[in-house]
């Protein structure tokens, strides 16, 4: 309880009483930023099966397991927020159909269900009945589990794949909107928020996710390539440097679009708001979000388009913006979800967040968070190789090194 | 498999799918939580005659009658055992300033628990005034809409409660509300809120607040009733509500409101 008493010497102007203690912490700004970068990363990997974009086919097994990763991980901050966790089921068994929130349960399921795990079935199906041809003991096993023991590798049955994979991914796309874009209507729907209340909240949610997610798989792609000591694609590399291009620019339009619309609208909160973006979200909204997270790697990716830059320059100009736009989508997250309980709904006051660093809501809970998808992620390239050196015989493997 | 069965086969399957995707649209069909008429039997069976379905409760606040003695809100901590910290409230009282220049300044010490300090500015005033505080209990509530699991309800005369065994503390109707009446309780970690006093007024008592404003600034009734003095007070006043743009329709009604007032 104290801390809400050190609040208290924080607050400029009026709040209501009981706007004191700030309800969706850390673990709210994880949430939504996890699960946008599950929607982008399986965006990305549509872009191969369905749009048949080839260069980005050495990501496409990786952002399937990243997507997988990040969507084990995603219910897990809200779980941990909740008072009564233990009650949380309850959201399966009785929802309240108007409620945009209960639609959760079953949004998730659909989309790892139905999905994510059906697609990343098909699509190894082949592969794995070779690996576990050649596999003894316990991988073998779990490998032929996995399978749920198909061993059909004739030519008809692995078209059925093919065709099945395609059109998972043709579902997968309106579904992966469907996931992200939900959450963005969580926010956008609270008519008592003007920071939240608007219809292109979805909208600036799916892109910002597209976005994170191409680039979380640019940055896999360049460590992972690293550390098997393999050459970088650099058609693919450009490529999804390309796609992040434009996916930004978009990203910023509609963002763009937001500012100016709630500038020329001037509503009642447009005072309260104004003061928010000077003060207390200054940092995270204008230098880090915009400056460094947007207008940086926007120039610098434009650079490359512009220059001829050379292989290892543009690796690197890479790598940085991407990590660059990763920062500005967290702290997007965290100026839409903080900064929208900053201000008081009586719009005559703002208020602090104190973040702890310990505890189920704290700092290092939001770390933990982040890095466990990293962690599942390498997990399951052990039992999902992603790489085509996995599935070589010797031989093969031979020639080609 | 001969042909018939297997058209058969094929009919029950077709059959599955429909009764799958009809079921799965009745997602998205608003139930009408308000008027559900297993609660309102429920209701009437645990309160010992008490019939919900004949009453809708309001509440009137006459704002020149207001001394921010905050009475009303000492008594709703102690009556509904709200914690005792500064942060959690079911009504409070505010004061607001408005001075010459137009600048309007709002304070609510604790709530207005233990009274104002008295207005020390040199600055010249144009007038100042109370206003109490709580749930607005909306006919339109969006802390009802929103709940994911249906914890927080309407009863069927008018009143927002929460079944604080069903909780899950999301806390999102604590962000959906635009008047900042709810709170996470501390110790139970749910979402509390005013109830109007609901334990007291099936019994046919006014809600604590009411009962010890020492000038009679709450009114608390039946706006179902014809002679209550809440629709008499509703009779003889222009009345406002707060926020009536978001549409909401509160049954705490106002009498001069100042614009000031949000």
């Amino acid at each position: 309880m104290h801390e809400l008493y050190a609040i208290l010497r924080e607050i400029t102007g009026y709040i209501y009483p009981n706007e004191v203690e700030l309800h969706w912490g850390i673990l709210i700004v994880v949430y939504p930023y996890i699960t946008g970068l599950v929607a982008g990363a399986f965006i990305l990997a549509s872009l191969v099966k369905v749009f048949n974009v080839k260069e980005v086919q050495p990501t496409y097994r990786l952002s399937l397991l990243t997507a997988l990763a990040f969507l084990i991980v995603a219910p897990m901050p809200l779980l941990a927020h909740l008072g009564h966790p233990e009650r949380a089921y309850e959201i399966f068994l009785t929802p309240n159909r108007k409620s945009a929130m209960a639609m959760f349960g079953f949004v998730y399921a659909w989309y790892l269900m139905a999905v994510l795990l059906l697609e990343i079935w098909f699509d190894y199906r082949g592969d794995l009945i070779r690996l576990s041809q050649k596999e003894h003991g316990l991988k073998k096993w779990l490998h032929r589990i996995i399978l749920l023991f198909s061993t059909d590798t004739s030519e008809e049955s692995l078209k059925f794949d093919k065709k099945a994979v395609k059109f998972i991914t043709v579902l997968g796309i309106p579904s992966a909107f469907l996931l992200h874009g939900y959450v963005g209507f969580i926010f956008g729907s609270v008519k008592a928020n003007p920071w939240w209340s608007s219809v292109l909240m979805p909208i600036v949610f799916l892109f910002s996710a597209i976005v994170s997610g191409i680039a979380l798989l640019l940055l896999i792609y360049m460590v992972t390539t690293l550390m098997r000591w393999k050459p970088i694609d650099m058609k693919c590399l450009d490529k999804l440097a390309s796609f992040l291009f434009y996916m930004m620019i978009i990203d910023f339009s509609l963002e763009a679009l937001d500012f100016l619309h709630r500038i020329y609208e001037s509503e009642e909160s447009i005072k309260i708001l104004s003061q928010l973006v000077s003060s207390k979200l200054f940092v995270s909204l204008v230098v880090i979000q915009l400056l460094l997270g947007m207008i940086l790697p926007l120039v610098a990716l434009a650079a490359t388009k512009l220059f001829p830059i050379p292989d290892e320059l543009r690796r690197h100009i890479y790598f940085i913006s991407a990590l660059l736009v990763e920062v500005g989508i967290f702290t997007t997250r965290w100026n839409v979800v903080i900064g929208g309980q900053l201000f008081s709904k009586s719009f005559r006051g703002l208020t602090a967040y104190k973040m702890t660093l310990l505890g189920i809501e704290g700092l290092l809970m939001a770390i933990v968070l982040l890095l466990l998808p990293f962690l599942i992620l390498y997990l399951l390239t052990l039992i999902f190789p992603p790489w085509p050196e996995a599935y070589e015989t010797p031989a093969e493997a031979e020639a080609t090194t | 498999m001969s042909k018939k069965a297997k058209r058969k086969q094929k009919k029950s399957r077709r059959d599955a799918l429909k009764t799958l995707v009809k079921s799965s649209l009745l997602l998205f069909v608003p139930l009408d939580v308000p008027n559900d008429p297993k609660l309102a039997e429920e209701l009437k069976e645990n309160l010992g005659g008490y019939d919900p379905t004949k009453h809708l409760w309001g509440m009137g606040i006459q704002i020149e009658r207001c001394i921010g003695c905050g009475r009303c809100a000492w008594a709703c901590k102690t009556e509904n055992k709200v914690p005792k910290e500064p942060f959690f409230f079911r009504t409070w009282v505010e004061r607001y300033i408005v001075h010459r220049d137009g600048e309007i300044t709002v304070d609510s010490p604790e709530g207005g628990i233990h009274g104002f300090q008295p207005i020390t500015t040199e600055r010249h005033i144009l007038r100042s005034f109370f206003v109490p505080k709580l749930c607005n209990h909306c006919e339109n509530p969006p802390c009802v809409q929103v709940c994911p699991v249906g914890a927080t309800f309407r009863t069927p005369d008018g009143v927002i409660l929460v079944d604080e065994e069903y909780c899950i503390g999301c806390r999102y109707c604590i962000q959906a509300c635009p008047y900042g009446a709810r709170y996470l309780h501390p110790e139970k970690r749910v979402a509390d809120k005013c109830t109007f006093c609901y334990h007291r007024i099936v019994k046919g008592l006014a809600p604590a607040c009411v009962e010890v404003c020492p000038t009679q600034a709450r009114i608390f009734g039946d706006l179902k009733g014809r002679a209550s003095p809440l629709v008499r007070f509703m009779r003889m006043n222009k009345i406002n509500v707060l926020k009536p743009y978001l549409n909401t329709e509160p049954k705490v009604y106002y009498a001069n409101l100042d614009m000031a007032v949000k």
